[in-house]
């Protein structure tokens, strides 16, 4: 099983979760167990095709996935994933 | 027997050599040590671009620590070349040095020449109290502190970020402070951008700023932009200054900064914050990565939701705009590690800070070019324009 830490944007559609726990063989199987667990995560995470969105970065431990193997980065036990979406609030309104 | 001042003087330059101003003047930068023997208060009006000051009282005992290389050549200078061929003449006969000579004239003819001088800054009195905090850090010091008051650091937003960020970095005696910023001070401001006050509700946050920033230190100049930064008036804003503090709130912007500072080279120390959540990271273009290796594309409008929608956590913005405040005065000082290639993760609940590394994408559309291949029409430009603005709205 790995950890999955959850950005606020998407805790809603985990319950208001902040880690969740999923299991897979590699990265790709954990978000998919993460979204069949979560069903408003599988728009989020993947595209129509299966793609991990373009503006989602994922991250083994502390390394970004794409720099590994994407979607095919083999996941331990006790290995944990953090989804990140950029945030933009800043100075604001 | 007695010998009058201007014989010995006559006596002693006979066996020392002497060089002219304009020589002197060709060899500074090129590894000849200069020597000022003037008092100290007189070097503190000015000396010889790149010259060490030793007194000639302590000439004996300090020569040799600045100079260790007894074969080194060496151009001692005064006033007006008496002191100095006394000087020289010690050195050579009296310590050993082999290429000692002293220049013609002095300062005073160096300076009817024409020839460059530079002038030490020092602190003033008041400075030195002001900034004995930072004086007694050694990797700080006096030298620092002139470094800080040197520097030109540009904020983006006087608002949550920006805030905490303008208040610790006039504290510390950034000399130029630009702030853009073209909103007004609202009651609802005031739960987390502590540098307005309720006083100044309605008047504009660079007017406020300003106010706030000049009563804590007057040493800053403050540089006011009330606008909104787009791409017409991006690289004039940004041009000259030596950091920006990015804690702009809207994507477009966002990625427009980072093409524009990438191209000019200046680094910038970025932040956001939602609900309990910040990232900080630097980006120094070249050196590490840009904000498009680290997010190749911006969310959708429903995945990117802003504080006023969601709602900030009044000392998030706080605690990461004292974070990037940090980072750039370890820019300025060159000192540290700073979050170059890191995207750090605070989380205020969990009060955790964890890191990602970022890496420099090799296909990155901006910094994997040269800065001066980049062209203005791509600055902030996605390849599906109209989407991008459509999403980010």
């Amino acid at each position: 099983m790995a950890t999955i830490k959850i950005p606020p944007v998407l805790r809603a559609s985990v319950g208001g979760e902040r880690e969740v726990s999923a299991s897979g063989a590699n990265v790709g199987e954990v978000l998919r167990d993460l979204a069949a667990n979560h069903p408003a995560t599988q728009s989020q995470l993947f595209s129509a095709e299966g793609e991990l969105n373009r503006y989602v970065n994922v991250y083994l431990n502390d390394e970004d996935v794409r720099v590994l193997d994407g979607l095919d980065t083999a996941v331990g036990d006790g290995d944990t994933l953090v989804i990140l979406p950029a945030m933009a609030g800043g100075d604001g309104r | 027997m007695s010998v009058s001042s201007a014989e010995l003087l006559r006596q002693i330059k006979s066996r020392i050599d002497e060089v002219d101003p304009s020589e002197v003047k060709e060899l500074i930068g090129e590894g000849v040590a200069i020597v000022d023997v003037r008092g100290s208060e007189e070097f503190a009006t000015g000396h010889l671009p790149g010259a060490k000051s030793i007194p000639r009282g302590h000439l004996e005992s300090r020569i040799e620590s600045a100079v260790p290389d007894r074969a080194a050549e060496i151009i001692l200078y005064c006033a007006s070349g008496i002191r100095s061929a006394y000087a020289a003449r010690t050195m050579i006969e009296d310590m050993g040095y082999e290429h000692v000579r002293s220049m013609k004239g002095g300062i005073t003819l160096w300076k009817d020449r024409g020839y460059e001088v530079e002038i030490p800054r020092a602190l003033t009195a008041e400075q030195r109290d002001r900034y004995s905090r930072h004086l007694l850090i050694p990797e700080i010091g006096a030298e620092g502190q002139q470094k800080l008051l040197d520097a030109k650091v540009l904020l983006l937003g006087a608002g949550g970020l920006g805030s905490p960020t303008a208040l610790y970095l006039a504290a510390a005696g950034v000399g130029t402070l630009g702030i853009v910023d073209d909103d007004v001070v609202d009651l609802s401001n005031l739960q987390r951008q502590v540098i307005h006050s309720t006083q100044r509700v309605g008047i504009p946050k660079v007017d406020s700023a300003e106010e706030t920033i000049h009563g804590l230190n007057p040493d800053v100049q403050v540089v006011k932009y009330p606008v909104r930064l787009d791409a017409s008036n991006i690289m004039e804003i940004i041009e000259g200054w030596d950091v920006i503090v990015d804690g702009v709130d809207n994507f477009p912007t966002r990625y427009l900064l980072n093409d524009a500072t990438v191209r000019l080279q200046i680094p910038v120390v970025s932040a956001s914050i939602l609900g309990f959540d910040g990232q900080l990271s630097v980006f120094k273009p070249y050196a590490g990565p840009c904000y498009r290796c680290l997010f190749r594309e911006p969310p959708p409008a429903e995945l990117a939701p802003s504080c006023g929608a969601n709602g900030v956590l009044g000392v998030l913005p706080g605690t990461m705009g004292l974070l990037q405040a940090t980072e750039v005065v370890k820019l300025i000082l060159d000192i540290g590690d700073p979050a170059i290639g890191r995207l750090l993760l605070y989380d205020a609940l969990a009060a955790t800070l964890t890191e990602v590394k970022v890496r420099r994408d090799p296909e990155c559309p901006i910094c994997s070019r040269a800065p001066d291949e980049i062209r203005d029409e791509e600055l902030g430009v996605f390849p599906d324009y109209e989407a991008f603005c459509a999403a980010a709205g």
